[in-house]
C-alpha cells in the first residue's frame, strides 16, 4: 500500500494518519510487555520506577531479583515442576492429537462435525468451569493433587491446538502422494512415516509448541487440580502477585518473555519450512 | 531430538517422585513469612529430630474446600493443616477434622500446668490446637495522613480529616463490626445489632460513606504493598504483615492498634488418616505446640503465642534483635480496645450477610 | 439392474460392493484413528463437566441425613401455621441421633442455611443437646425440642425442610437467578441481596465492550498487515504474535505495574502535567482496568482471524472500484469493508467467548466492579463452599458459551480457527 506519487494532500494526510494510528496500537500491544524488562532490574522491592532508575544511575539497578529466582527453592521447585508437567502433557496431546487429526482429514468421517466440536471444546469452555469440574471429578477418582492428574488435565487443554494446527497442514496435503507410495508397495505404516510424517511434521511441532505453552502458562486448572507437589511457575507467579511483595515475578516474567520470543522464532521458521515443502508461496 | 530427551527426563522425574513418597509428611499452611517462621521454629527441629521429610503445601486458604473434596474421594493426602479458628470449627462440625484431647494428647507446660488450662479459652473447638493469636488491624502512611496521626479505628471512616484511599478486606467480617462501632453502637451490642436487618443496613450505610475511597483486598499482602506503593493512606491487614513492613522493610508506616480484631490460627489433623499417619501427625502437633516451640515462633513473626506459659519466653527477633513483646497484639499497650472474632455469629450469618455484602459491593 | 452389466473388481466381486466395502473400511479406519483422543477427551473433560452440572440439582443430603423425618413430614400442611405432629418430632430425634454420631447434621445445617439463615446454628446447637436426650424416656418429643430451641415450633424451619426434601432441587438455579422459594412459592429476593442477574449482565456488558474495543483496535492493524508487502508485514506480525505467546500472568502483572495510581502511566501523566499529582487517574481495580488489560490480552484473537480473511480479498477489487470513479472512502466502504465482515464476525465471537469466561485477569486488576461471573463461581467453589450454587452459575455460563460456540461453528466453522 505504498503512497502513489499522484496522491492528493488529503490522501497523504490520511496515509500518514493511518500509519500513526497503527503505530499507537502496536505500541499498546508491545509496551506493556517491554516495560517489565527494565523494571525487573529494579534495586528496590517494588513495582514502580524509582527516581534512581529514571536518572539512569547504576545504584538504581541490580540483578538481585534474578539471583532470588535462581537461588530461591520455591521458584526453582516451581520451574522444575513446570518442566516435569508440560513435556508430558505435550507428549500426550501431540500423540493422541496427531492420530486423530489424520483420522479427521480422511474424506469420509461419520459425525465429523460433532467429533470436531467435542475435540475443540476444551479451548472454548471457560477455564474456571473446566477447572472446577476436573477438581471434583479427579478428587473422586483419586487423581486430584497428583502429578498424573495435572498432566492429564493439561493434555486435554492442549488437544484443540494440536488438532487445529495439524488439520491445517493436512488440508493442503496431496493425497496422490500416499496413493503413489501404496502403489509402489509401501504398507500403511511405512507410508505414514516416510510420506505423511515429514510433510505434517511442521504442523505437529507447532501444535506441540502450542500444547507446551498452554501447559507451561496455565494457572487456573493447576490451582484446582494440583497440590503443593505440582506447584508450577505460573502458580508461583499468581501467589507472588497476590501474596508476597516480590518483584522476583518481574524477573521471571522477563525470562518467560525471552522464552516466548524463542518459541515464536521457532514457529515462524517452521511455518516457512512447511509452506516451502507444500509448494505454497511463503507468507 | 531435544524434545525427546526432555520428555524422557520428565518421565524419569515422575518415577523418582512416586518412589520417594513413603516417609513424607505434608503440612499445609499459608505460605510467605508465616510458613517461613513455622519452618524455622517447628519443621526444621522436628525433621532433624525424627528424620521425616516435611512437604510444605500452601493451600490453607482453600483448606476446607480441599479437605471436603478429599474426604468425598476417600483419599486424604494431608497430614497436618494450619487453619484459622473459624475454618477449624467448620471442619470439626463436618467431621473432616479429628477430635484431639488437649490434656492427654498435647504437652503440658514446663511447670506441669495441664494443656487445657494453659490454652484456656482459646480452645474454641475440640479439633483445634491454637498456635497463635493474631489480629486484623490498621497501618497508615505516616507521610500521607497529615499532621495528626490517626489514633482511633474510626479515622478510617473520617474522610474529611484523612482524605485518600483506604484498603479493607473484601468480606463483611470485621468491616461490619467496625462500621457499627464507629456509628455509635457500644462494643457489647455489636452482634445483637448486626443480627437484625436494620443493623445490617445501618452498617452498610456507614460503609457507604467511604465506599468510593476503598480499595478492597483479598490477600494479606495487598495492604502492605498498597501502603508501600502509596496507593492507600491506611488499610487493614494482619498485624504480622505490618510488622514486617515497618521493621524489616523500613517503610514509613505506623501501626494503629485501636479496634483490632483478635483471631486464632492453629492446627487440625484431618479425619480418616491411617493409624500410622495419625500417630505421626499427633506426635508432630504435640512437639510443635509445646511451650518453648510456640515462644520460638515469635522470634520470626510478631504473632502472640497461644499458650499463657509461652508469653514470658518471648525474646528478641531472630535477625533484627529487637524485643518482640511490644509488637505482640496481646501486649497490654496494644490491647486497650479490642474485639474477639465471634465464631458462633459468623457461622450462622456468614452466607446471608455475605450475599448482601456482595450485592452492596456490586451496586 | 438387469440390463446393466455388473462391473467386476479384480477379486471377482461386484465393483459396487467392493467400493462400499472399501468406503466402510475407510470410515472405520478414520474412526479408529480418532477413537483414542475422543475417548480421552470424553473421560477427562466431558465426564467431569457433566458430573459437575449434576451437582447443581443434586440434593440427596436431606433424605440421607433425615430419612424418616422426611417421610413423616410429607403429610404436614405448611399452610396451617402449626408445628408438625409429635410423630415428626420423634422421627427427627431418632434421625438426628444417628446423624450426630456421624457428624452429618452440621453439613445438613450448612446446606439448609443457604435457604434460611440461622438453620446452621439451630442444627449445631440441637446436635449438641440431643446427645443427652434419652429416646426411650421422652414423654413428648415436641416439648423436648421446644426446650432445646424455640425455633423448632416455628413453621419456617419445617417449611424449608419440606420444600427441600426431594432428591433433586431447583433451589440452586433459583438462587442463581436471584429467586427464592418463599412461603407463597417462588419470589424475587430483596433488592439488597440481588446480585447474580447484575453480575451476568455486567459480564455480558464488559465482554461486549472488550469485543468492540478489539474490533476498533484490531481492524486497522489487520488491514495494514494485509496490505503491506510481505516482508514488512511478517515483521509487524511478530509484534502481534509476541503478546499472544507471552504468558497471561506476565501480561496481567505488566498491567498492574502500569495502571496503579503510583504506576508508570500515572507517573508519566503527572510528569507531563496532564493530570495533577493529587488527582491521579483511577485505572485499576475497576471496570477500566479490566477492559484495558483484557483488550490487550484478547486483541491478537481478533487480529489473526481478521487478517486471514483480509488476505483473501484481492487488491484488484479496490482498484477496480476506484477506476470506476469511487473515491478512497467509498471504495473501502462499499467494496472492501463488506468483504471483511466475515473476519469481524469470526474474531468477535472468538473474543466474546474467551472474555466471557475470564477469571485470572479480572481477579488481579478488576477490584470489585470489574469482576466477572467466573470470579463468583470460583468464590463459591473454593471459599463459601456452596458447590451447588457454583455449579448452577457455571451451568448458566456454559449454556451461554455453548450457544456462542454453536453460532461460531455455524457461521465460521470450527475448522477455520487459525492460530498464528
Amino acid at each position: 500500500m505504498a503512497l502513489p506519487i499522484y496522491a492528493s494532500p488529503l490522501q497523504t494526510a490520511w496515509y500518514y494518519g493511518f500509519r500513526f494510528i497503527c503505530a499507537v496500537i502496536f505500541f499498546f500491544l508491545i509496551f506493556p510487555i517491554m516495560v517489565i524488562i527494565p523494571l525487573s532490574f529494579n534495586a528496590q522491592d517494588f513495582f514502580t520506577f524509582t527516581p534512581e532508575m529514571l536518572a539512569f544511575k547504576a545504584e538504581g539497578y541490580s540483578t538481585k531479583h534474578y539471583q532470588d529466582f535462581f537461588t530461591n527453592s520455591d521458584w526453582q521447585n516451581a520451574l522444575r515442576n513446570s518442566l516435569r508437567i508440560a513435556p508430558m502433557a505435550t507428549l500426550l496431546s501431540v500423540s493422541f492429537g496427531t492420530l486423530a487429526a489424520i483420522g479427521l482429514s480422511q474424506s469420509h468421517v461419520p459425525f465429523r462435525r460433532a467429533i470436531m466440536a467435542i475435540l475443540i471444546s476444551p479451548m472454548i469452555v471457560p477455564l474456571i468451569i473446566s477447572a472446577a469440574s476436573m477438581y471434583f471429578f479427579f478428587s473422586r477418582i483419586g487423581l486430584q493433587g497428583t502429578y498424573m492428574g495435572v498432566v492429564l488435565a493439561h493434555a486435554v487443554l492442549g488437544v484443540p491446538f494440536v488438532i487445529i494446527t495439524v488439520t491445517a497442514t493436512l488440508v493442503g496435503f496431496d493425497k496422490s502422494l500416499t496413493r503413489a507410495a501404496a502403489n509402489m508397495g509401501a504398507g500403511p505404516v511405512r507410508t505414514f512415516f516416510k510420506i505423511q510424517m515429514p510433510l505434517i511434521l511442521p504442523g505437529v511441532i507447532s501444535g506441540g509448541l502450542f500444547a507446551f505453552i498452554t501447559s507451561f502458562d496455565e494457572v487456573v486448572v493447576v490451582l484446582f487440580v494440583g497440590s503443593a507437589g505440582q506447584k508450577t511457575l505460573p502458580w508461583q507467579m499468581f501467589t507472588g502477585l497476590r501474596e508476597q511483595i516480590s518483584p522476583t515475578i518481574l524477573a521471571v516474567a522477563t525470562i518467560l518473555i525471552v522464552v516466548s520470543i524463542m518459541l515464536l522464532t521457532t514457529l515462524e521458521l517452521l511455518r516457512r519450512r512447511s509452506e516451502r515443502l507444500r509448494g505454497m508461496s511463503p507468507g | 531430538m531435544k524434545m525427546k530427551t526432555l520428555m524422557l527426563g520428565g518421565a524419569a522425574f515422575a518415577m523418582t517422585a512416586t518412589a520417594a513418597m513413603a516417609e513424607d509428611m505434608t503440612i499445609v499452611s499459608w505460605g510467605g513469612a508465616y510458613s517461613a517462621s513455622q519452618k524455622a521454629a517447628y519443621h526444621d527441629p522436628y525433621a532433624a529430630k525424627e528424620g521425616v521429610n516435611i512437604i510444605n503445601d500452601e493451600s490453607s486458604a482453600e483448606a476446607v474446600a480441599k479437605l471436603r473434596a478429599m474426604s468425598e474421594a476417600g483419599n486424604t493426602t494431608w497430614d497436618v493443616v494450619d487453619v484459622v479458628a473459624a475454618d477449624a470449627i467448620r471442619l470439626c462440625d463436618e467431621g473432616l477434622a479429628m477430635e484431639i484431647d488437649a490434656d492427654t494428647q498435647l504437652a503440658d507446660a514446663p511447670d506441669g500446668t495441664k494443656a487445657s488450662v494453659d490454652f484456656g479459652d482459646l480452645l474454641v473447638s475440640e479439633c483445634f490446637i491454637p498456635q497463635i493469636v493474631y489480629s486484623t488491624t490498621f497501618g497508615y502512611r505516616k507521610d500521607l495522613v497529615g499532621a495528626t496521626a490517626p489514633t482511633s479505628v474510626c479515622s478510617v471512616f473520617d474522610t474529611a480529616a484523612y482524605p485518600g484511599k483506604r484498603s479493607l478486606e473484601k468480606r463483611p467480617i470485621n468491616n461490619m463490626e467496625w462500621a457499627l462501632m464507629c456509628d455509635g453502637v457500644a462494643k457489647a451490642d455489636v452482634y445483637d445489632v448486626l443480627a437484625t436487618d436494620e443493623g445490617q443496613s445501618r452498617a452498610f450505610a456507614k460503609l457507604d460513606t467511604i465506599k468510593d475511597d476503598v480499595i478492597w483486598w483479598s490477600a494479606g499482602a495487598d495492604t502492605p504493598q498498597l501502603l508501600a506503593d502509596g496507593e492507600v493512606i491506611m488499610g487493614s491487614t494482619y498485624n504480622g504483615r505490618l510488622f514486617a513492613l515497618i521493621e524489616e522493610q523500613k517503610q514509613n508506616v505506623g501501626m494503629l492498634w485501636d479496634g483490632q480484631v483478635f483471631d486464632l490460627d492453629g492446627w487440625i489433623i484431618p479425619a480418616g488418616l491411617s493409624d500410622e499417619r495419625k500417630a505421626r501427625a499427633l506426635d508432630y502437633v504435640k512437639f510443635a505446640t509445646d511451650t518453648q516451640r510456640l515462644a520460638d515462633q515469635a522470634k520470626y513473626i510478631s504473632y502472640g503465642p497461644a499458650r499463657a506459659s509461652s508469653a514470658p519466653l518471648v525474646g528478641q527477633h531472630a535477625t533484627l534483635g529487637i524485643d518482640m513483646a511490644p509488637h505482640m497484639p496481646t501486649d497490654p499497650n496494644n490491647a486497650k480496645n479490642t474485639l474477639l472474632y465471634n465464631y458462633g455469629f459468623w457461622a450462622d450469618y456468614r452466607d446471608d450477610i455475605d450475599a448482601k455484602f456482595q450485592a452492596w459491593l456490586a451496586k | 439392474m438387469s440390463n446393466t452389466e455388473t462391473v467386476l473388481a479384480s477379486d471377482g466381486s461386484s465393483l459396487k460392493q467392493s467400493l462400499a466395502r472399501s468406503l466402510r473400511r475407510q470410515k472405520i479406519r478414520a474412526l479408529l484413528l480418532i477413537a483414542p483422543l475422543l475417548l480421552f477427551v470424553l473421560l477427562t473433560f466431558i465426564a467431569p463437566i457433566v458430573d459437575m452440572l449434576f451437582r447443581s440439582v443434586e440434593n440427596s443430603i436431606v433424605q440421607e441425613t433425615l430419612p424418616t423425618t422426611v417421610v413423616e413430614l410429607a403429610s404436614w400442611d405448611a399452610e396451617s401455621g402449626n408445628p408438625p405432629s409429635e410423630a415428626v418430632f420423634e422421627a427427627l430425634a431418632r434421625d438426628l441421633k444417628v446423624a450426630v454420631a456421624s457428624k452429618s447434621h452440621t453439613r445438613l445445617g450448612s446446606r439448609l442455611n443457604y435457604e434460611q439463615t440461622g438453620v446452621s446454628s439451630l442444627f449445631r446447637q440441637t446436635g449438641r443437646q440431643i446427645k443427652k436426650l434419652d429416646l426411650e424416656a421422652t414423654p413428648s418429643f415436641k416439648d423436648a425440642f421446644e426446650k432445646m430451641n424455640k425455633r423448632w415450633l416455628e413453621p419456617e424451619v419445617w417449611t424449608v425442610l419440606q420444600a427441600f426434601s426431594g432428591k433433586y432441587t431447583d433451589g440452586y438455579f433459583l438462587a442463581a437467578a436471584d429467586l427464592t422459594r418463599g412461603a407463597d412459592g417462588i419470589e424475587v429476593v430483596p433488592e439488597d441481596e440481588k446480585i447474580y442477574f447484575k453480575l451476568f449482565l455486567r459480564t455480558l456488558q464488559m465482554s461486549m465492550t472488550i469485543t468492540i474495543m478489539c474490533i476498533l483496535l484490531g481492524y486497522p492493524i489487520a488491514f495494514l498487515l494485509a496490505t503491506l508487502p510481505l516482508r514488512s508485514s511478517n515483521m509487524l506480525m511478530i509484534l502481534v504474535l509476541l503478546p499472544f505467546w507471552t504468558s497471561l500472568l506476565v501480561r496481567t502483572s505488566a498491567w498492574k505495574v502500569l495502571l496503579q495510581q503510583q504506576g508508570v502511566i500515572n507517573d508519566f501523566l503527572v510528569w507531563a502535567h496532564i493530570v495533577a499529582d493529587d488527582n491521579r487517574l483511577e485505572l485499576i481495580n475497576n471496570v477500566t482496568g479490566t477492559v484495558i488489560a483484557m483488550t490487550h490480552i484478547l486483541l491478537p484473537f481478533m487480529i489473526l482471524p481478521l487478517f486471514s480473511v483480509m488476505k483473501t480479498i484481492p487488491p484488484t477489487y479496490m482498484r477496480a472500484a476506484k477506476s470506476m470513479g469511487a473515491n478512497d472512502f467509498t471504495a473501502f466502504r462499499r467494496v472492501y469493508f463488506p468483504q471483511s465482515i466475515p473476519g469481524i464476525g469470526a474474531g468477535s465471537i472468538l473474543v466474546f467467548i474467551l472474555s466471557i469466561g475470564y477469571y485470572i485477569t479480572p481477579e488481579i486488576v478488576g477490584g470489585t466492579k470489574g469482576v466477572f461471573i467466573s470470579n463468583r463461581i470460583a468464590y463459591h467453589i473454593s471459599s463459601s463452599l456452596n458447590w451447588g450454587l457454583g455449579a448452577a452459575l457455571g451451568a448458566i455460563l456454559l449454556v451461554v458459551v455453548l450457544a456462542l460456540y454453536w453460532m461460531y461453528d455455524k457461521f465460521v466453522g470450527i475448522d477455520n480457527v487459525k492460530l498464528g
